[in-house]
């Protein structure tokens, strides 16, 4: 998996909340068997103004001039600044990784769907959570001044501005050692295997059920 | 100090506790389906893993596949959508490669994950279920700790039978009373996330108790776990009472004679202890609740069929205007507006929330000797398997939908999701009983209106959405 240290870059808003894994990627994008080449069709009913189909070519199709991500100042970006709740709805891992292949290395915002934020980690993509406020104060400057950028540094668990803000923010300890190292959780896991298998043992004693069944 | 029920199963398939606050859990079941599974697959190979084990595995195809009677009987090879097909095929072809038991498109025992889990004895009590989709919250009725991963989990799990997790919350929702005629446990359900909101579950494991849900079925309560999610909670449960077993006994792949006496001794364990203490609690009662029906784009904008839509001046806050502007504007629907004066061009009833043989008796009993309103464009009945369509044949229930004008349709998610040709066009109104009305959700432009199967019947026949209490009792 890919490591996150530290990042600069370029933000771009997503100013609603509760945005859903359809709005992140419609279903119709589902049926690829691949993990790759989502970006272009990342928030896919908002940035283009026909219909989507998996595998068309997306670089001549309406354009959504509304849509921010669509705004030539927002080109490049890397962060996405977001709203509350965001990811809710299904499991796909498909967000993160339409999000990933975008260009995206980090979100901020107050809070995300569980399982959202839980796939996130797994692809090398870093979702911050900062206050309501801490996320309006962002907000407010991004739209003020073109070419906002953000440091974000996992280390330290810090968002800066560059008007001299520090924002401290919370994750798990297992979580952002992943993270940092870039570590093959199956691979971590796999290192427990007697471990697997003793309790395995042990619950084939108590609930014998539970195993043998499906053939 | 007692234990909850999550704190049971949680206990019980823990292999190792990191330092760091992280926890190694055993899963006793993986429910596994085409969309979501063939990039972990491909991890595994990449990886030059196997699956740890194999009996613990279960798959069936249901998101992508064809609900028309003709497409479905060419099997795999007769699937129109060229993308679809390989993705299906994908899905057989690991199964028969890795020797995991699959339950292929149109064989019986097919369905919805959610419905073929529970219905064949996959998931029994005190068990740790997954899936690729998040709502395998529906197995929790059976008391076990089911919740929908990713898919970098689904590999992890096939790959080491183990998750990383971390321990949730604890909240019980608690609805007393008794739930008057014609409110279903949809109903329940739809009013719990109007209380609480969708992000009102976050990091919690929801357990739902109270005598609402001891007298209600195993398939209501399944019903109810399953939208755990839309109340923002990966887990929901219901302990296990004597329905549980008695719901279990005789399935397929749960274990007779003995042993099953030895797993009902365990099971009956399977319940919060009377001094079990909840980080959260909620409660309703059960008095208060009418059918309900939702407005808006996301579940939490919902109200009581006689209701009327929100308007903008009583909202609190700014935010709170914009979000039920832009619904409004979406929906095409006016602050103020009577819910049940809202037009359906569609109705869908299905999904892994409402496609079981209750859901189908319900749809029925309000379909029986009447027809469908000539400006309905089009009605969806589809069961959530092929042991409901086998089971609802029998019982003759198809040919009600059929005389009544509505679609009797092969097994599968269907326009829950839209993956397939079952979707709405843009600015169709649809009564489904389904789990989401996401913008788009069920199609382009789709307006989605969540309610239970006799209030999607119902309107139906009324061409509007109309209060199901009016048709108790005056069934023909
Ligand atoms: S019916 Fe809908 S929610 Fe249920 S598993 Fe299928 S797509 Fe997911």
């Amino acid at each position: 998996m890919k490591a996150f240290t530290t990042h600069r870059g370029l933000v771009s808003p997503m100013d609603r909340a509760n945005v859903d894994t359809d709005m992140i990627i419609p279903k119709q994008f589902l049926k690829s068997i691949k993990r790759s080449g989502f970006g272009p069709n990342l928030f896919d009913e908002l940035r283009y103004l026909d219909e989507g189909q998996p595998g068309a070519d997306c670089s001549n199709r309406p354009i959504n001039t509304e849509f921010p991500l669509n705004f030539p100042r927002y080109k490049g970006a890397s962060i996405l600044l977001a709203r509350k709740n965001f990811g809710c709805g299904s499991s796909r891992e498909h967000a993160p990784w339409a999000l990933e292949d975008y260009g995206f290395n980090a979100i901020i915002a107050p809070s995300y769907a569980d399982i959202f934020y839980n796939n996130c980690f797994k692809n090398g993509l870093l979702p911050v959570i900062l206050s309501e406020e801490q996320v309006d104060t962002l907000f407010d400057e991004m739209e003020a001044q073109e070419g906002y950028q953000l440091a974000i540094d996992l280390h330290t668990q810090t968002v800066s501005t560059d008007t001299g803000h520090v924002f401290h923010f919370e994750l798990d300890e297992f979580r952002k050692e992943c993270l940092l190292q870039g570590l093959d959780e199956i691979g971590l896991t796999l290192q427990h295997a007697d471990q697997i298998k003793a309790y395995e043992a042990d619950r084939a004693q108590q609930h014998p059920w539970v195993f043998g069944a499906i053939k | 100090m007692g234990r909850t029920l999550y704190d049971k199963l949680w206990d019980s398939h823990l292999v190792k506790q990191n330092s760091d606050g992280s926890s190694l859990i055993y899963i006793d079941r993986h429910v596994i389906h085409e969309v979501t599974s063939p990039q972990a697959f491909e991890g595994l190979r990449l990886a030059g893993r196997a699956p740890w084990r194999l009996d613990t595995n279960i798959a069936t195809p249901d998101h992508n596949i064809s609900t028309d009677k003709a497409e479905r009987g060419a099997g795999v090879a007769g699937m129109t959508d060229e993308v679809s097909r390989i993705q299906v095929q994908t899905l057989d072809d690991n199964c028969d490669l890795y020797g995991i038991k699959e339950f292929k498109i149109n064989e019986m025992g097919q369905g919805i994950v959610h419905v073929m889990g529970p219905e064949l004895g996959a998931t029994m009590p005190g068990m740790t279920v997954v899936c690729g989709d998040s709502h395998t919250a529906t197995h929790g009725a059976l008391a076990c700790l089911a919740h929908g991963i990713g898919t970098s989990e689904v590999e992890h799990v096939l790959a080491t039978q183990c998750l990383v997790a971390k321990k949730m919350k604890n909240m019980r929702v608690t609805v007393n009373g008794t739930l008057g005629a014609g409110v279903t446990p949809k109903d329940v359900v739809l009013a719990i996330i109007g209380k609480i909101g969708t992000a009102g579950g976050n990091e919690h494991a929801i357990e739902f108790a109270g005598s609402v849900f001891r007298d209600m079925s195993i398939e209501g309560r399944m019903t109810v776990c399953n939208m755990a999610i839309e109340a923002g909670a990966r887990v929901g449960m219901v302990a296990v009472d004597q329905k549980t077993i008695d719901y279990c006994e005789g399935r397929q792949f749960v274990p007779k004679g003995e042993m099953f006496e030895q797993a009902v001794d365990y099971w009956n364990t399977l319940t919060s202890d009377a001094d079990a203490l909840f980080d959260t609690e909620v409660t309703l009662q059960a008095d208060d609740i009418a059918p309900q029906v939702t407005w808006g784009t996301s579940p939490e904008m919902v109200a009581p069929v006689t209701a009327s839509v929100p308007t903008l001046d009583e909202q609190s806050s700014e935010e709170r205007r914009k979000g039920l502007e832009r619904a409004l504007e979406y929906m095409g629907l006016e602050g103020g507006q009577a819910i049940n004066s809202i037009k359906v061009d569609r109705v869908f009833i299905g999904s892994c929330t409402n496609s079981r043989i209750e859901d189908m008796r319900a749809a029925a009993a309000i379909a029986r000797g009447r027809q469908v309103a000539s400006s309905v464009k089009q009605v969806l009945v589809v069961p959530g398997s092929q042991m409901v369509k086998a089971q609802a044949e029998a019982e003759g229930l198809d040919k009600i939908f059929i005389d009544a004008g509505m679609d009797w349709r092969e097994p599968g998610c269907s326009m829950c999701l839209a993956m397939n040709a079952d979707k709405l066009g843009a600015g169709e109104h649809c009564a489904s009983t389904s789990n989401r009305n996401f913008e788009g959700r069920q199609g382009n432009g789709g307006r989605t209106h969540l309610m239970s199967p006799a209030m999607a019947a119902a309107a139906a026949v009324a061409g509007h959405i109309v209060d199901v209490r009016e048709f108790v009792g005056g069934d023909q």
